[in-house]
């Protein structure tokens, strides 16, 4: 039996210590915010914090976390680098599909939380390991500096800032 | 205020004896497949329809429901039903966009449901089913929606004025609520519901004049996006059902290999591990959750019958190919007679095998039971999956129950229907629910591959170098024939094959275009994938057009307006995508080279220009790319610069990375570490610019990545004076010399990443 704790909340689980975080997350506790992209540590549709730091949970067995905090993207808006992470990705209008963009807001926080103004070397660095097949990535690096500047950076190409549905 | 008037005849009428009226349409001409048995079955419809009744009833019966798009209850917000699926393509926001403009509602006051399996009410009628695909979404729904939206506007607005006794045009409607000023009444949708659920069909409904539009035209963010940010959206491999367990999959690795024997002592000894189904090429192992599943899998010896790829490699397919488009019969897609005089050039190129690779790997979950088959997966093909469902079980059609979800990506992956049949059979042999999730390594060795292609293009030049006629002849395998064999032409011509070839935007006289029908070996399946015909054809095309530029000593963007003079749309997006990167602004650096890209495809016009840098060691540096696209009206501009961005981006991904290569039979790669894809410190910046304009609404989700490959093969010769004639870009011939080698990659190299796993 592992206890973990989970966005503030301790959970017991039972299942052997190998076990990647992923999937206690998705399979065993529930929380299927956390996403399963490639198993091992390409892709970081599967990142989450632990203890503020961005990890590859497909490739973290349970039995290495301790009493580590966890924090999932279901409660990263609780903190101050995630909220405005989320609040930039809804004002830049960065997802598509948005299968990836769990990890990508889970990468960004944890940038934004250790480097409050990123340059664009920072953004290539902290999240050049997530992998975006829709490509969203010229949104995701201005959502990033609006996060931190709290400045317009929307590409004005085509249009103004988006207006309308999200909140 | 509105002077469009509408009547229930639709607004393009599609005549099935001339395919070709539908030339620039894309996938749309090749799943017209109606075979010549007369009129489509399948089509939405502004009003209710015969099927609409079990369809509202299936969806809580609620008091108003118009049309197969429009649920209004007694109270909560209107609930809009979306007949296209959703992969990343925006298409839920422009659908609601599209609803709510006539509707009058605001989008913050709808809820979004997915459709169920129905070709009758969410049937696309250019492609004879509900099926997402071809960039075909809007062109499909942009009249019809609209119209929806007015009928059901109509219905409420008349339930009001019966009940005040007023005339339905001293009314007005604005956020969902009905309002006459004369008496200062007003009731709300939810209010007016009952009633307006208790009246005729309008005939005739007016829609907004574009002038007015308070939605269509602006940009807007997505319906999608809130709860996408908060992790909350479900996907397909999110489902979860009591009971249900989890399992993966491993296919024989060879195409065509079946299962001989598979030893599972070892793996049913595991914890976690519940059981182990086999299918005749398959083993699945099912577990309490996936590691248990997948441990299971590691656990299983299984011996593999290879059968007839056990010795097939790459080279093999390659040079067959080239032989067919060297010296085989072709089908004749176009012919204008004789070719001219004058001096022929002649090119070869090859476009690779390419994988999906969807961020959500395949998967579905299905429980059957004796009387009943649930499914739940992202699918592009509702209809299609269900048929399939039904037949593996033996039971109606009826009595599947597909739940379609949010699709973590589909790039044409999802229009196929394997591993929902996979899952089907699997879960047929057990009473609980299946949930059946693919490894990525599975995901990548068992996609419905991009077919590879070798094609021969040609042109005849006049004495100013300036082409009068040019020849195609293009190698492939055909999706098509397998998808959908009643849209094959007449004389088993696949019209996708020649796509943005047999018409192209340039004032070239003459041409000769065919394609030589190059089935892969038995068990290889091909697919569509994002951009399909186009996206090679256009490598092609453009690439040749540059190489023409260059014979003819004249700049590649003066040599292509000496072409255009007869095409004001194809002019329009060259001059813009020029001007905006201003191509004769100042000198570039060494080895810094613009390539431009020129094209029609998908109902669209649109001009891509790419800035690279390419180092001394060959390196390919993107630095800029500047697109200029004219889609006639537009409906969301975020999107259309969102989709732009998008598209480009994976079709350069594919042109500098991506290719599926093949040893004993199987795929080599096997997941993201060796089937390389792009990433956002190699991504540059895109810009979108639009013609703007009030032409119909062309196609989106694809012109993006049709137009990226041949841009940046011209970007490349720009700046190296290497003709790439072959994808994905060879490092290795972009060396500047030897010597360089052995000096540092780059300056530009960034510093060791930090391991962050």
């Amino acid at each position: 039996m592992v206890s973990l704790s989970v966005n503030g909340q301790s959970y017991p689980v039972d299942v052997p210590d190998d076990m990647p975080l992923l999937w206690v997350l998705r399979d065993v506790i529930g929380l299927t915010g956390t996403k399963f992209g490639c198993g091992i540590a390409q892709c970081g549709a599967c990142t989450v914090h632990l203890d503020g730091q961005a990890v590859r949970s497909c490739v973290l067995p349970v039995g290495n976390i301790g009493n580590r905090a966890i924090t999932t993207i279901e409660a990263v808006g609780n903190t101050p680098a995630g909220q405005k992470i989320q609040q930039a990705w809804l004002d830049v209008d960065v997802v598509q599909c948005g299968y990836c963009q769990s990890g990508q807001i889970m990468a960004a926080a944890a940038l934004l939380a250790h480097t409050p103004h990123p340059s664009d070397d920072d953004i290539d660095t902290a999240m050049s390991g997530n992998i975006c097949r829709c490509a969203t990535y010229v949104r995701i690096r201005a959502a990033i500096k609006q996060a931190a500047t709290g400045k317009l950076e929307i590409l004005q190409t085509i249009g103004s800032t988006p207006e309308g549905a999200a909140p | 205020m509105s002077t469009e008037s509408f009547t229930q005849a639709p607004a393009e009428t599609i005549d099935l004896q001339r395919r070709n009226v539908l030339k620039s349409s894309g996938l749309a001409i090749a799943f017209l497949w109606l075979g010549g048995t007369g009129a489509a079955s399948a089509m939405m419809s502004a009003r209710r329809q015969p099927a609409d009744t079990a369809a509202a009833m299936a969806d809580g019966n609620p008091p108003f429901a118009p049309n197969a798009f429009i649920r209004i209850d007694s109270e909560g917000p209107v609930r809009l039903v979306m007949p296209s699926v959703e992969m990343g393509q925006g298409i839920y926001t422009g659908c609601c966009m599209l609803l709510a403009e006539e509707l009058g509602v605001g989008l913050d006051q709808i809820k979004v449901e997915h459709s169920p399996p129905s070709d009758d009410l969410y049937g696309i009628p250019a492609l004879g089913g509900q099926i997402t695909g071809g960039s075909t979404s809007t062109r499909a729904t942009w009249s019809v929606l609209r119209e929806a939206g007015a009928v059901a506007r109509s219905m409420l607005v008349s339930a009001a004025a019966v009940q005040w006794h007023v005339d339905p045009s001293t009314c007005t409607v604005d956020r969902g609520v009905v309002h006459h000023a004369k008496s200062g009444r007003s009731a709300t949708f939810n209010q007016l519901a009952d009633v307006a659920g208790r009246l005729p069909m309008p005939e005739k409904v007016q829609l907004t004049d574009p002038k007015d539009f308070q939605l269509i035209g602006k940009p807007i963010r997505r319906v999608d996006a809130a709860d996408k940010v908060k992790g909350a959206t479900q996907f397909g491999i999110d489902v979860r059902v009591p009971g249900m367990k989890v399992a993966t999959v491993m296919a024989c690795p060879t195409f065509a290999g079946k299962l001989a024997s598979i030893d599972d002592k070892a793996a049913r000894k595991l914890p976690g591990v519940v059981d182990v189904l086999r299918l005749d090429n398959a083993v699945a192992v099912v577990g309490e959750h996936f590691w248990a599943a997948k441990k299971g899998m590691e656990a299983l010896v299984i011996d593999w019958n290879l059968g007839v790829n056990a010795n097939l490699t790459t080279q093999q397919l390659q040079d067959a190919m080239a032989d067919s488009a060297r010296n085989g019969k072709g089908i004749v897609a176009r012919d204008d007679g004789e070719r001219p005089q004058g001096t022929l050039v002649q090119s070869e190129y090859q476009s690779p095998m390419l994988a999906h690779a969807t961020m959500e790997p395949m998967n579905c979950t299905v429980h059957v039971t004796h009387d009943q088959c649930e499914i739940w997966t992202g699918t592009q093909v509702p209809m299609r999956a269900a048929q399939e469902a039904a037949k593996i079980t033996g039971l109606p059609i009826e009595k599947i129950v597909l739940h379609n979800q949010y699709l973590g990506g589909g790039f044409g992956r999802r229009l196929e229907t394997d591993w929902v049949e996979q899952a089907v059979a699997f879960a047929k042999q057990v009473p609980y629910p299946l949930k059946l999730v693919w490894t990525r390594e599975e995901d990548i060795r068992q996609d419905h591959m991009r077919p590879m292609y070798h094609d021969v293009i040609s042109a005849v030049l006049d004495a100013e170098g300036r082409p009068v006629w040019y020849g195609y002849r293009t190698s492939g395998g055909s999706v098509l024939a397998r998808f959908a064999p009643g849209a094959m032409g007449k004389d088993g011509l696949d019209s996708d094959a020649v796509e943005c070839v047999v018409e192209i935007p340039y004032d070239i006289p003459k041409a000769h275009v065919e394609w030589m029908r190059h089935d892969m070996p038995p068990g290889f399946i091909v697919g569509w994938w994002r951009g399909v015909g186009p996206t090679h054809n256009l490598f092609v095309v453009e690439s040749f057009i540059d190489e023409l530029a260059h014979h003819a000593n004249k700049d590649p963007l003066e040599f292509r307006r000496s072409l255009l003079q007869k095409n004001a749309r194809a002019m329009g997006v060259l001059n813009l995508a020029a001007e905006k990167i201003g191509w004769n602004s100042q000198p570039l650096p060494a080895r810094v080279g613009r390539g431009i890209a020129l094209a029609e495809p998908f109902g669209s016009h649109v001009c891509l220009i790419v800035e690279t840098e390419v180092t001394p060691q060959g390196e390919v540096r993107l630095r800029k790319a500047v697109a200029a696209i004219d889609v006639g009206i537009a409906v969301n501009t975020s999107s259309i610069e969102a989709q732009v961005q998008g598209g480009v981006l994976f079709g350069l991904s594919a042109a500098l990375y991506s290719e599926l290569t093949i040893k004993n039979g199987a795929v080599e790669q096997s997941n993201f570490n060796n089937y390389r894809v792009l990433r956002i410190n190699e991504a540059p910046l895109v810009e979108v610019h639009r013609v703007v304009n009030a032409e119909p609404p062309g196609g989106l989700g694809e012109v993006g990545t049709a137009i990226a490959a041949p841009a940046l093969a011209n970007a490349i010769f720009a700046a190296t004076g290497v003709r790439l004639y072959k994808l994905p870009v060879d490092r290795h011939v972009l060396v500047q010399s030897p010597e360089v080698l052995k000096s540092v990659v780059s300056a530009a190299a960034r510093e060791e990443r930090r391991d962050i796993a």
